[in-house]
């Protein structure tokens, strides 16, 4: 993906299990943060066709 | 290569008429210059259209999935490794195929040639180391080497690596200094012309699905791009929708794709999708030492689980 030209920061990747809340919102917050600071995505967007 | 041709028809001849398979896989001449095209012979007779050159760049593999009957098939090194891939994802029994290896020195790009010369190509020979180029004013002659596909000038693994019979004794194998040059190349720019690279890479794509019809991994009863519940993905042209399509049928070929080049050849509009594959066959050398259908007894990348695995970018 990264050589495509997706920023890593874009894609993350976490193994979590149920009963780890604790975990889940740690990576939430960090998958938020590094998204928050790359900004939005520029590229990979798909303009739906517009009905008149 | 030039003298496989008459090897080829005896031993294909041979298994016919003793009936050990009940048809053989190969290649005949096509209605264009350098345009071989799939040959199935299922009796003596028939072995007579066979012929080899270095035009045969189509992976005969691609038609032994989930074959019943009993095939022989004739195989250049990549086509072997992607037999031995279709064995160990069990869509061929190995008993169920006679390979005929054939020692490859590269088959030849038909869209370079064709770019270089001036008129239409009405007549290709060779030999064993030129190719004659007969258009309606002129005659030129290549060196081989300089007009093979990309993926064979690559190849470091030419002669078959399982076979039942061989046509001709193996040939030494290339030793080629850098495998990944061109990658390494898109792996050095920046994020914007990563982008803007395969952008412009990938514009002309018509999604005509010839690459993936033509590459023996591509075997899906149905592929995620025909799916349409739920759908995937959209089935025009638009960028995002033709990116999706590369980048996701690049991932399912992970660590099975031999770099046999057919997913290119067969593109017409000539698009260098196999710098996607070969990202990925790069990345599984690196990091798992595997390369792609090299031995029945040893279980693919993306196939084992070792608890051991460092996976650094799982959090
Ligand atoms: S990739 Fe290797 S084995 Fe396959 S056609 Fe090219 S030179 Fe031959
Ligand atoms: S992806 Fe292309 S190069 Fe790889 S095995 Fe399929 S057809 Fe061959
Ligand atoms: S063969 Fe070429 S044009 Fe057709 S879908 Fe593949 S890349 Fe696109």
């Amino acid at each position: 993906m990264e050589l495509m030209g997706i920023e890593p920061d874009r894609l993350h990747f976490s193994w979590i299990s149920s009963a780890e809340s604790t975990k889940f919102v740690n990576v939430v917050k960090e998958v938020t943060e590094k998204v928050k600071a790359i900004g939005p995505n520029t590229h990979f967007i798909k303009n739906t066709a517009k009905v008149a | 290569m030039v003298g496989y041709t008459d090897k080829i028809k005896e031993i294909a001849g041979r298994l016919l008429k003793e009936c050990t398979v009940d048809m053989v896989i190969g290649f005949r001449k096509g209605t264009m210059p350098m345009m071989n095209e799939p040959c199935f012979a299922t009796t003596p007779e028939a072995v007579d259209s066979l012929v080899w050159d270095s035009n045969c760049g189509i992976n005969l593999a691609n038609y032994l999935t989930n074959r019943k009957e009993k095939v022989a098939v004739i195989a250049k090194g990549c086509d072997s490794r992607n037999i031995v891939t279709h064995i160990i994802e069990n869509k061929i029994k190995r008993d169920q195929v006679v390979i005929i290896g054939v020692p490859c020195t590269g088959m030849i790009d038909k869209r370079r040639i064709t770019d270089m010369v001036a008129g239409e190509i009405l007549d290709v020979s060779e030999t064993e180391n030129t190719i004659k180029v007969k258009t309606a004013d002129a005659e030129t002659l290549f060196d081989k080497a300089e007009v093979l596909q990309q993926n064979c000038a690559l190849c470091i693994h030419r002669n078959p690596v399982i076979f039942d019979e061989m046509v001709a004794d193996a040939i030494p194998e290339q030793d080629v200094v850098d495998r990944y040059a061109d990658i390494q190349k898109i792996e050095a720019m920046d994020i914007e012309d990563k982008w803007r690279f395969f952008d412009d890479l990938l514009r002309p794509c018509i999604r005509c699905y010839a690459c993936r019809n033509a590459c023996p991994l591509c075997y899906c009863p149905t592929c995620f791009v025909d799916e349409s519940k739920p759908q995937w993905m959209g089935k025009g042209q638009d960028p995002m929708d033709v990116r999706t399509f590369h980048f996701l049928r690049a991932y399912h070929c992970a660590g099975r794709c031999t770099d046999c080049g057919a997913c290119e050849r067969a593109c017409p509009v000539g698009i260098n999708m196999r710098l996607l594959t070969r990202k990925l066959e790069k990345d599984c050398q690196e990091e798992f030492g595997w390369e792609a259908g090299l031995s029945l007894d040893q279980r693919p990348a993306m196939d084992v689980y070792q608890a051991n695995d460092p996976e650094p970018f799982i959090k």
